[in-house]
């Protein structure tokens, strides 16, 4: 018996209006909803059947004699992680995760603080987007030769490509989890006499939580994004690098660890998130 | 006997803006709510009950005319003599029930009135029930567990919207009698939103009926069945004589003007 009347319909006291639910304009977050693996028999063969790709993936290679420069055995991989890594890896893998872990924290924070301010200013909102668009949809990469003229070939021009790459992520899906506040939980709130600040404390931001552990998500592998291939840009430093430089070398089982470690990083990520995502935001379904 | 004047609405209209058009939501509304009153508003969807609702809450200011609560003009909300409850249970869904009915105390920082909410909770049948989250709860109990929330902070006066409207009959009937009982223990002064006509007599002593396009008071009924009400009173000849007269004014404002 719902109305589409105007008189019966739950007044708006945010006067951005009309924006409330739905996802921001980059809807990655299905990403946080992929079903996982439950009890042991489904995670037993789900790992048996890994286990039988890989095995004929190197059976395959073995009988086609393709040659290691063409496509490394999985076990000449697996080898290499083992025996190379403390060599070869170590310490690419920390410059990697060094700048990453700075241009996120970075970059999360302002992001952060430019949703909650366009949530409490909702005019400011028209003067930000455009930039956030701008950044969300240009990739981050491509600033890398421009920042390494200014800032040297040092962390500063990567951990600033990385900031810009996660805060407009981290900015839209806090911003948008805000705006989705329920006008009626908002008037709830101020019919018990809550501050502006208690019901963003109470209210908003609980209710925003899930958007933006899925921000955090989506802006932390655009960072991992871009924080590899910055280091393929130039630099010398870090996976990325690593990557060319195996490559250019034709040595393509270290070439293939490296690749297996910067896999391993992602979904490291994902699966953090998810963790934090269930143990936050359960309620969220 | 008379007793105080509780809510007095004076000359009261509201008018929304959109960016197409103005709409008159309700128009020239006045009258006024007797302390411990039951009071149902009921009209035919767009007839701007819920928007007079808002009026009283404080949430709302009205276009033009005023709101006295206890002669005391109406500004903002008063969280401590109003209490709303809405046609969702709004419980937020992180908070277990204890939790949700906590929030009201917590924002206005004091302390929990525990035998209050304890009695509450007893009446509503939810006793058991204090740490379960919303998702656990079914809609009846949800929407209990948000009148417990209201009636915690010990409001003078409870603004209902159209709080069981989003129930099924049998349950719905449930609620009436629950809220009848605990209206009859704490005496508050009720102003009840509904579409549904039979529950608007079955609980109220008066019946407001709003006509729509621009909304304004067109009736209102007196119910003067005796209390405390019976479920099968709905099937009495004179609830059926007063629900008939009542729906033929809601259908007749909806067809009459053509609109």
């Amino acid at each position: 018996m719902a109305t589409d009347n105007l008189a019966d319909k739950i007044p708006d006291f945010n006067s951005s209006g009309g924006k409330q639910g739905g996802n921001g304009p980059v809807d990655v977050s299905a990403i946080a909803g992929i079903r996982r693996a439950k009890g042991i028999k489904e995670i037993a063969s789900v790992l048996a059947l890994a286990i039988v790709v890989v095995t004929l993936l190197e059976f395959i290679l073995i009988w086609s004699n393709t040659e290691a420069y063409v496509f490394p055995k999985p076990t000449s991989i697996i080898q290499s992680l083992f025996t190379d890594f403390s060599t070869l890896y170590w310490k690419p893998l920390t410059q990697t995760v060094q700048t990453f872990f700075m241009g996120l924290i970075i970059g999360a924070t302002i992001g952060l603080a430019l949703a909650v301010l366009v949530t409490l200013k909702p005019g400011l909102d028209i003067f930000i987007s455009p930039y956030i668009i701008i950044l969300v949809t240009t990739p981050m990469v491509a600033l890398i030769p421009f920042l390494m003229l200014k800032f040297g070939f040092g962390m500063t021009p990567r951990v600033i490509a990385i900031s810009l790459a996660t805060g407009p992520m981290v900015m839209i899906n806090s911003a948008t989890g805000f705006r989705r506040t329920n006008a009626e939980l908002i008037a709830l709130g101020k019919s018990y006499g809550a501050t502006e600040f208690q019901l963003f404390r109470k209210i908003r931001f609980p209710f925003a939580l899930p958007m933006i552990i899925v921000g955090f998500m989506v802006g932390s592998i655009f960072g991992l994004l871009t924080a590899v291939g910055a280091e393929m840009v130039g630099g010398g430093m870090g996976l990325g690098n690593r990557l060319i430089y195996f490559s250019s070398l034709v040595q393509m089982s270290q070439f293939g660890a490296v690749l297996v470690i910067v896999a391993t990083f992602g979904v490291g990520i994902y699966s953090f998130f998810t963790f934090i995502n269930r143990k936050y935001a359960s309620w969220d379904v | 006997m008379t007793q105080a004047t509780r809510i007095k609405i004076t000359d009261v209209s509201k008018i929304y803006q959109t960016e197409t058009k103005t709409v008159e939501a309700v128009k020239n509304f006045s009258e006024s709510v007797k302390d411990g009153e039951f009071v149902c508003v009921v009209g035919a969807s767009g007839c701007g009950k819920t928007t007079l609702l808002w009026c009283l809450s404080g949430l709302h200011p009205a276009t033009s005319g005023t709101v006295h609560i206890d002669g005391e003009l109406l500004t903002k909300p008063l969280p401590d003599r109003i209490g709303m409850v809405f046609q969702d249970s709004n419980l937020l869904p992180w908070r277990t029930l204890i939790e949700n009915i906590e929030l009201p105390f917590q924002i206005k920082k004091k302390p929990v009135n525990r035998e209050l909410v304890d009695e509450l909770l007893e009446v509503a049948g939810l006793k058991g029930f204090e740490n379960s989250y919303p998702g656990e709860l079914s809609g009846g109990m949800k929407q209990r567990g948000s009148i417990v929330r209201a009636l915690a902070q010990d409001p003078e006066v409870l603004l209902m919207d159209e709080p069981f409207g989003a129930l099924d009959a049998f349950t719905r009937e449930e609620m009436n009698l629950f809220l009848l009982k605990i209206w009859e223990r704490t005496r508050k002064t009720i102003v009840f939103v509904t579409h549904s006509i039979s529950e608007a007599i079955f609980l109220a002593d008066r019946v407001w009926v709003m006509s729509p396009r621009p909304g304004r008071l067109s009736r209102i009924v007196d119910v003067e069945f005796a209390r405390p009400r019976h479920i099968d009173l709905q099937f009495e000849p004179k609830f059926i004589e007063i629900l008939k007269s009542i729906r033929e004014d809601v259908e007749g404002s909806k067809s009459g003007k053509g609109n």
